[in-house]
């Protein structure tokens, strides 16, 4: 039973294959899939937009939406008629071709990205021999997307947006795919199906995921941090600062354009933390050994709504770095912290499997992370603000 | 040839023009962003998917930024009043099919080529790995060091500036 509602998705499918003339099937498969995954993650959108919106009211003690539908749970149906049914104005001096062609190159990448996590046992839509690089090749159009929106729009502020993204996704790149290099040097494989294979099994009714070990913790904490950054969360959210840029890079879009990089945003924030949870969470294994009757994909989504619970919860709470905190914070103490992180996992793979090694590791990441911290904020006068006139 | 080749191979040449003809800097630099695209998809149309992601991940990703970045901060991004070609465009294209022709005549005369064409060869990632790992050691640690030494004589030179100032 458990085994026939773990694969559900899969029979399903191969049932619907097997409908299809002989020569069709290669392509009814692959478009079943892209549909399928097309369809939950832009159903997950619109679910996380409403909880986002509650959850940060809740946090700023006021309602959030409340008016379309109980509890107000029908509010993206209406933003989307909405974004649908708007004017889309372009600016009279913005560059037509590029302007339009910005959301989209945006939005496809970001898509192409979902097609290599394993979303559940057998669940993967392409389990190329090198996944994990794929995904990270696929993410690099985004900065180009940005600079198109930023740059087309001829405003000053969606320039200056454009530019601040740029520089931050480029910084943030690097730890993000330094922190990947640990787990891909641990699993031996940069195909994200093996990567989760390797997670499998339990000691002591616990999971051998990577996160529960020194280096794994370490880099899954630099991984997520860097991922906020890649998908310009707060409290990375310098691009597009309200404050002080208005909107960044797409300030001059509006409608259904508007929507899209919305969407891109959001989906690209899904895509790296389902590459989170591959590397370091355990894929779609379940946490506890007595909970493998659980289906395989219901743990993966799981996942996927703790992580994204964890970017509100953090966007309610932390105010908006400044840009050369920002810099200093990459080059710093991410980039340091990361490269030792890959030592550290060495170190793992080589001792013996005992104790020692779990001290050694933990005082190697423990060591740095107050040592890089310190030397961070050495500078800095950090004391209690004190202000000459409004006291 | 293929479809997708046929498809790829457009969109490259598409894009190659358009990189040398368009007058506006900013739309030559996407135009080549587009080469660079087409042509990771013809590696990946080999199976070559190492060779396809980097080029990707690197001229995509970080060339095709540098490009543009290296306009915006240069002011060269107005668009030229006058023609952008060479008075002497006709000598340019000349010289170029007369190099063109002998590099080809001498590659087609040559007896290192194989009379026929060698069956794909098989490299999986771990493979690329291995050999960067084990018989390659010593290029990429001097590549290794080159990167380090250019990068540390960048900053250097960025610092020297902004004293000077």
């Amino acid at each position: 039973m458990a085994e026939s509602m773990d694969q559900l998705f899969v029979t399903l499918k191969l049932w619907l294959v097997s409908l299809a003339p002989a020569q069709w099937q290669s392509v009814v498969s692959a478009l079943l899939s892209v549909a399928a995954v097309i369809a939950a993650f832009a159903t997950l959108f619109a679910l996380t937009t409403i909880l986002e919106r509650k959850g940060l009211g809740r946090m700023q003690n006021r309602y959030g939406p409340n008016r379309v539908g109980p509890f107000g749970f029908l509010q993206p149906l209406a933003d989307g008629l909405k974004a649908l049914t708007k004017e889309d104005l372009v600016p009279r001096s913005a560059d037509r071709v590029v302007h339009f062609l910005a959301p989209l190159v945006l939005v496809v990448p970001v898509f192409l990205a979902l097609a290599v996590l394993p979303m559940g046992r057998n669940m993967v839509i392409v389990d190329l021999d090198s996944g994990v690089l794929f995904f990270f090749a696929v993410g690099a159009a985004t900065e180009l997307s940005v600079f198109m929106a930023g740059w087309s729009s001829r405003n000053k502020y969606s320039l200056l947006g454009a530019m601040r993204a740029i520089a931050q996704m480029i910084s943030y790149e690097v730890p993000l795919i330094l922190s990947a290099i640990s787990v891909i040097m641990m699993a031996g494989s940069l195909s994200t199906a093996k990567i989760v294979e390797a997670q499998a099994g339990y000691s002591g009714g616990l999971p051998h995921w990577y996160v529960l070990t020194p280096w794994g913790l370490a880099g899954f904490a630099l991984f997520m941090v860097a991922a906020a950054a890649e998908s310009n969360r707060s409290p990375f959210d310098l691009p597009e600062g309200e404050s002080e840029i208005i909107a960044g890079y797409y300030i001059e879009y509006s409608g259904f354009k508007f929507a899209l990089f919305f969407l891109g945003e959001y989906i690209g924030m899904f895509a790296v933390s389902g590459l989170a949870i591959t590397l370091f969470l355990g894929g779609w294994h379940a946490p506890f050994s007595w909970l493998t009757w659980v289906p395989s994909y219901v743990w993966f989504f799981a996942k996927l709504f703790a992580l994204i619970g964890g970017f509100i919860w953090v966007r309610g709470t932390l105010p908006r770095l400044r840009m050369d905190q920002l810099m200093n914070f990459a080059w710093k103490f991410m980039l340091p912290m990361a490269l030792i992180n890959i030592f550290a996992a060495a170190i793992w793979h080589f001792m013996p499997n005992a104790i020692a090694r779990w001290a050694v590791c933990a005082v190697l990441v423990f060591g740095s992370y107050v040592f890089l911290g310190q030397a961070l904020f050495r500078h800095q006068n950090l004391a209690k603000r004190t202000y000459r006139y409004a006291d | 040839m293929t479809l997708p080749f046929a498809i790829f191979a457009l969109l490259i040449i598409m894009g190659a023009v358009a990189a040398i003809t368009l007058r506006n800097l900013v739309h030559c630099a996407l135009a080549l962003a587009l080469t660079f695209v087409a042509l990771a998809a013809l590696y990946l149309q080999l199976d070559a998917q190492f060779v396809g992601f980097a080029q990707l991940l690197i001229y995509v990703g970080a060339v095709a930024i540098l490009i543009v970045f290296a306009i915006l901060l240069t002011h060269s991004s107005e668009m030229p009043r006058r023609s952008i070609f060479s008075s002497s465009w006709a000598i340019g294209i000349g010289t170029a099919v007369g190099v063109f022709a002998v590099l080809g005549g001498l590659v087609l005369s040559s007896r290192v080529l194989p009379g026929t064409i060698p069956p794909p060869p098989q490299a999986t990632v771990r493979q690329i790995g291995d050999a960067l790992m084990t018989k390659y050691i010593l290029p990429l640690e001097v590549m290794g060091l080159l990167l380090t030494a250019a990068l540390i004589g960048a900053v250097i030179i960025a610092l020297r500036e902004r004293r000077g100032e």
